[in-house]
């Protein structure tokens, strides 16, 4: 017995020496059901970006970047399961979670903010969480739905001519009847009462591969544009759908959750011409991605199966979610030790100093790829603009600029939003004035 | 050998009719309380607490509610997720907006609510029987959903549809960690299943299982159809709509009323039928499977891949993992239709024989 415990006093230093120089990060997903592109892709990408890291520079400042995989199913206990299983994993426990479901993001907030572990939701995920002071631990970065929203309507103005031509038009928004599909609900009211545009809410329940009744009420609606907010196996039904009933492609707009490779290549021909949203960009030409492929691929490691799927719009998007998870471990390092493992309290102050110019995204061969990132404590989102693509039947074809978001109607409607919640959890919001 | 009940010898007619009537099975019962009230919280770690011990008991509570309603009146209903749905939604509404109610008794109104809910959608039941009110139930998992998802009301106007739940506090204690949700989850399960496993051996459960042998034979007999039937279904939602606001306050923190879809509904009428119908325990041995044995499969392929340095794509995991899963599902059903709580009666038989079979 002594012999046991004289054994173990000694290899507990030893193993936490051995572990040291190692940096956890969780990649909970999904790799079955209905929404497995998106999962396998966005997760695929992440793991190839931290193993290019590992291969390339030797992990982050020499500290190597180490994964476990979950299985979730898109589901919200099992995301919790993984959230719980993976937390304390590693030297310093997780990094940060990306949680890659909204409905999962919500039920990880509590236990995030408890745990002091960023929630990173990109692209998704609580829209008033951007703000800082009432969510310290959630970061919805880079631009969230209501953020998107505001662009998507500049685009529709852009096209037809101009803000003021807005007004009398019709827009049917077809959403997935969740809480990722309602979210933009009330922003869309509120546009739709300043620009004098009529906008129609109509539901899809999940999974949407079920869409006739919806789109008999879009032909008696007679819109001029639908906003599709799909995801999974409901974004070709709906392509498929329009294609049936007559609606031009052309005046489709999606979310970028129903802007994938796999949202538009199983509805054939009927995608062609469909425009959607994106906060990245498609195609394996990137400087980041060749990387990849000189790095990871040449060398037979790489995480997809499908190698054709490398440079794809869910893949390219996992890159990015990676690229801002370890230059968030940098930024922490920079301040808290460099070569030593970060825990998510320090990340959590490095997401909120993060900077990621222009310049730095040249160094990352990421120029192009994704749009530059600040935060702040009282501004979790970042970036804040969005870019339309526009599928040929072949690939994505980039037909605007980056679009800006209205943030005038925006913040204010967060900052509301926020406070509600925080009423009604007694929370005292921080005072970004004081944090450093 | 141990499991004897030579020289146990009732003398009134309480020790006759005790649930646990084996001294050796009343022994185990308090040693397994014990260990899940005082060994289990304390030395738990937050892993197993809150994302596999909290989830298991709220489904099995869940379960023992639909197993009052077609495993003992016969009832077969899909709506179960529905009356979870209506607990977890009306809890946060009580707290929201009566806060002076406190927790336990706004978890009790909100398992009435969803128990008049439950008798309203169970007045189909009183003309139509088995398949075809299984599908008037669904309407109930429809509408129920649809309300949820429709009136900003039940979510205090949330953008996104969606509830946080309230911290809780009872006499002055937060239940804020994972260990104390678990110990109220517990103690809420234990006290609903005493009270189920007592109800059913009175003459409600009774006039429930003669309900659901012959309904004809019961009311030639004198057991009122309304009430009997009607009552099995708002004590049934009484306990999902429990189940549900433990779900919302225990477990998730932040529900969507999506969680609560006819998924969830079958996924809890699967623990139903593998646990075995009809019995207090099988519900939580089919609860346990259904929601154990997933997570068990993906860390066992987890460890293989890590010790033997075999790795096979995460994606033919996923799906190995519900391919084993659906086809013990199939051979358990072959072996013994009645459910694991059956397969445990046969072997305290066995035991209490052993080691002469004859």
């Amino acid at each position: 017995m002594k012999r046991v415990a004289l054994v173990s006093v000694l290899a507990v230093p030893l193993l936490a020496f051995a572990q040291a120089k190692e940096q956890f990060v969780p990649v909970n997903s999904y790799w079955v059901g209905p929404y497995a592109p998106g999962g396998s892709g966005i997760s695929g990408g992440m793991i190839d970006y931290f193993k290019l890291l590992n291969a390339r520079d030797g992990g982050i400042n020499g500290v190597k970047i180490t994964w476990e995989k979950c299985e979730t199913e898109y589901r919200n206990d099992r995301g919790v399961e993984c959230y719980e299983r993976t937390k304390k994993k590693g030297p310093t426990g997780a990094t940060l979670i990306h949680p890659m479901s909204t409905g999962i993001t919500y039920s990880l907030i509590d236990k995030g903010t408890s745990d002091k572990i960023p929630i990173v939701s990109i692209g998704y995920g609580r829209a008033d969480a951007s703000d800082g002071r009432v969510f310290p631990y959630v970061f919805p970065l880079m631009t969230n739905y209501w953020s998107q929203n505001t662009a998507k309507i500049k685009f529709i103005a852009m096209q037809e001519g101009g803000m003021d031509k807005l007004k009398g038009k019709r827009i049917a928004h077809l959403y997935h009847d969740s809480a990722y599909g309602k979210e933009t609900i009330p922003i869309l009211d509120l546009q739709a009462k300043k620009y004098g545009f009529e906008v129609t809410h109509i539901a899809v329940p999940h999974p949407g591969n079920e869409q006739q009744a919806q789109w008999l009420q879009i032909r008696q609606v007679k819109p001029d544009w639908v906003i599709l907010r799909g995801w999974g196996v409901m974004n070709p039904t709906a392509l498929k759908a329009a294609a049936k009933v007559g609606f031009p492609r052309t005046k489709m707009l999606g979310v970028w959750w129903a802007g994938a490779e796999e949202d538009v290549i199983p509805a054939g021909e009927a995608a062609k011409g469909y425009i959607t949203a994106g906060f990245n960009l498609s195609g394996a030409n990137h400087v980041v991605v060749s990387e990849i492929q000189k790095h990871v691929y040449a060398k037979g490691q790489g995480e997809m199966e499908d190698k054709s799927r490398v440079g794809s719009i869910y893949y390219n998007r996992g890159v990015q979610w990676a690229i801002v998870t370890t230059e968030a471990v940098r930024k922490a390092q920079e301040r808290f030790g460099k070569g030593r493992p970060v825990t998510g309290e320090q990340v959590r102050w490095a997401l909120e100093n993060l900077n990621i110019d222009e310049k730095r995204l040249k160094e990352l061969g990421a120029v192009g790829f994704m749009q530059p990132l600040k935060l702040s404590c009282l501004d979790h989102e970042g970036g804040g603009a969005v870019k339309f693509q526009q599928w040929d039947g072949k690939q994505w074809k980039v037909i605007s600029d980056w679009i800006s978001s209205d943030q005038s109607i925006v913040r204010p409607m967060i900052e509301a939003s926020a406070a509600q919640y925080a009423k009604e959890k007694g929370i005292t919001p921080r005072d970004c004035s004081k944090e450093q | 050998m141990l499991y004897r009940e030579a020289g146990q010898f009732k003398s009134s007619y309480a020790e006759d009719q005790r649930i646990f009537p084996i001294r050796q099975d009343r022994i185990a019962f308090w040693a397994l309380m014990a260990v899940a009230f005082v060994l289990v919280p304390a030395f738990g770690n937050q892993y197993w607490l809150g994302a596999i011990l909290t989830p298991f008991l709220i489904l099995a509570l869940a379960t023992l509610g639909l197993n009052i309603l077609t495993g003992y009146a016969g009832q077969l209903s899909l709506g179960t997720a529905a009356f979870m749905a209506i607990g977890a939604f009306m809890a946060y509404n009580f707290i929201l907006r009566m806060p002076w109610l406190g927790v336990i008794p706004s978890f009790i109104l909100a398992g009435l609510c969803a128990a008049a809910v439950g008798v309203v959608f169970g007045l189909p039941s009183l003309r139509i029987k088995g398949f075809y009110l299984a599908v008037a139930t669904l309407a109930c998992q429809f509408f129920v959903l649809w309300a949820l998802q429709r009136f900003g009301w039940f979510t205090n106007y949330s953008s996104s549809g969606v509830i946080t739940a309230q911290r809780m506090e009872i006499f002055g204690f937060a239940f804020d960690t994972p260990a104390t949700k678990y110990v109220l989850t517990l103690s809420v399960v234990v006290v609903m299943a005493l009270a189920a496993k007592n109800l059913m051996r009175s003459e409600t459960g009774r006039a429930f299982m003669a309900v659901r042998d012959m309904d004809v034979a019961a009311s030639v007999i004198g057991i009122p159809m309304m009430k009997t039937k009607l009552l099995a279904f708002a004590i049934s939602s009484f306990y999902c709509g429990v189940a549900g606001a433990l779900d919302a306050f225990c477990f998730l923190g932040t529900v969507e009323p999506e969680r609560y879809s006819l998924d969830l509904s079958f996924r809890i009428l699967f623990m139903l039928i593998i646990g075995g119908a009809g019995s207090i325990l099988g519900s939580f041995l089919g609860a346990a499977f259904i929601t154990l044995f997933p997570i068990f499969l993906n860390l066992v392929s987890g460890w293989i891949s890590h010790t033997t340095g075999f790795e096979i794509s995460h994606a033919v995991l996923s799906n190995l993992e519900a391919i084993i899963f659906g086809g013990l599902i199939i051979f358990f059903l072959i072996v013994e239709p009645h459910g694991f709580a059956r397969l445990w009666q046969i072997a305290k038989e066995k035991l209490r024989l052993w080691p002469f079979p004859h």
